[in-house]
């Protein structure tokens, strides 16, 4: 159990921190991913062919590509991109995007195409009257958006929503290999430096069991919360 | 970009190894499970369900290390015959991989049993049908059935997670991949490839499945 002392002779307080940069690092994730949706799930129900199919393609390849291969396209695509732009501008020094940036940005984009198909599918299980009676009784966008459409939907997504969470946070993990210090980076930092291995993986797996069960006890409560009303 | 590709289609090869064999694994590990859920005794009941929670609510890749870094640091291990077998990745990867897709595929299977319309099991019973042949014969085809659509998203999630094994020091698409990008510094030619592939062999699983959902399905 020394091994998780805080201070120099243990790694408890560097776990610790490691578990708030997972925390951090999914609820950024969790936000680039909901402005995303709300990119994209309006094109996901446009009648027009090309915007529908270019929300389609978004939701199709980030669906069916692994995870790890978009963290890389990223980690090493990322930093050249924003390179090439800057040398329009004249910049030429070579920039380096900051791991957590990186991070929550890819781990983002995947979680903002769950989010995207559960808003879709929210919007398409309210009933069509409530558009249309909100239509002539002649709300404005603002009542109509935020007053009627958007309550209705959060009730119908939040239980969905908990499972892209879930997805998420996961997901987390696999940033370690871009050298970001997260549970499971310092895990591996951990385990190479004591040669404990079984006991920090386990403990990180102890971790994430943690923020799962903690986070859908929150996540139930706001369930219940928004249910309300029928 | 094109002189990738044959190297790319060997990892495929791989890829499509460790998700063949962890789900034909896992789906009897995730039978026996969903079983064992099903059972009246508190000990065994919670004993499945906690194994699902446990290999639900954490990483894939968690799962792995613990198997392949962490296994082999128990002394006794290393002098038993299960040493030929965790000391290779790639069965530690299939390891992993089985167990997470047994728990998941347990809930699938679980809940496709508990949908079965009580009728079916008395009219079975009614008949004079021993309990082990209502089960075989009559709870097992109609679950398969149920559970097809879920069990068809769990291939493609795990089709994306055999990438993890590429962390392992496996080679395969992912990890081929990202070697390549690492040698070549072309992130985005070498994702359009290897992504390619994966959104080819999603797209080939959904189409089967819909296909299998078509041909078994029936209308309750």
């Amino acid at each position: 159990m020394e091994l998780l002392y805080f201070g120099d002779k243990g790694w408890g307080d560097e776990l610790f921190f490691a578990t708030l940069m997972t925390i951090a690092v999914s609820i950024t994730a969790m936000i680039i991913g909901f402005i995303f949706a709300a990119l994209f799930t309006p094109l996901k129900l446009s009648n027009n062919k090309f915007l529908n199919s270019i929300g389609n393609a978004y939701t199709t390849v980030i669906r069916g590509v692994p995870e790890l291969l978009v963290i890389y396209l990223f980690f090493f695509g990322g930093s050249g991109a924003i390179m090439f732009v800057a040398s329009i501008f004249g910049y030429n020094d070579y920039i380096e995007i900051n791991a957590f940036l990186t991070g929550s940005f890819s781990i983002g984009i995947i979680s903002g195409a769950y989010s995207t198909e559960v808003f879709r599918g929210a919007l398409q299980s309210i009933d069509k009257g409530q558009f249309e009676a909100a239509k002539v009784l002649g709300f404005n966008k603002y009542i109509y958006f935020f007053k009627i459409i958007l309550p209705q939907m959060l009730r119908l997504a939040i239980p969905n929503l908990s499972n892209v969470w879930q997805i998420t946070l996961k997901d987390t993990s696999l940033i370690s290999v871009t050298g970001l210090v997260e549970i499971m980076r310092q895990s591996y930092i951990a385990a190479g430096s004591t040669r404990d291995p079984l006991f920090f993986y386990s403990f990180a797996a102890v971790l994430y069991l943690m923020l799962t069960f903690l986070s859908m006890q929150l996540l139930n409560r706001l369930e219940t919360k928004y249910s309300k009303g029928y | 970009m094109i002189s990738s590709f044959p190297k790319l289609l060997n990892a495929t090869l791989i890829t499509l190894k460790l998700l063949s064999v962890s789900l034909i694994l896992g789906l009897f590990i995730g039978l026996g499970f969903a079983i064992l859920r099903m059972n009246n005794n508190k000990l065994i009941n919670k004993f499945a369900y906690g194994y699902s929670y446990i290999f639900r609510g954490t990483p894939l890749l968690v799962q792995i290390f613990i198997i392949y870094f962490g296994l082999g640091q128990i002394e006794y291990l290393r002098t038993t015959f299960l040493w030929v077998v965790l000391k290779e990745p790639y069965w530690c990867a299939i390891i992993a991989f089985s167990l997470n897709t047994g728990a998941y595929t347990s809930e699938i299977l679980r809940s496709a049993f508990q949908t079965i319309k009580l009728g079916y099991l008395e009219a079975g019973k009614s008949l004079g049908i021993p309990s082990k042949i209502i089960f075989t014969k009559i709870q097992i085809p109609i679950a398969i059935k149920q559970s097809l659509p879920a069990y068809g998203n769990e291939i493609i999630l795990m089709l994306k997670g055999t990438s993890l094994a590429s962390t392992v020091t496996l080679m395969d698409l992912t990890g081929v991949a990202k070697y390549i990008i690492s040698t070549t510094f072309k992130p985005v030619e070498v994702f359009i490839v290897a992504g390619g592939i994966y959104l080819f062999m999603t797209f080939i699983i959904h189409n089967v499945i819909k296909y299998l959902e078509k041909k078994y399905g029936f209308q309750t």
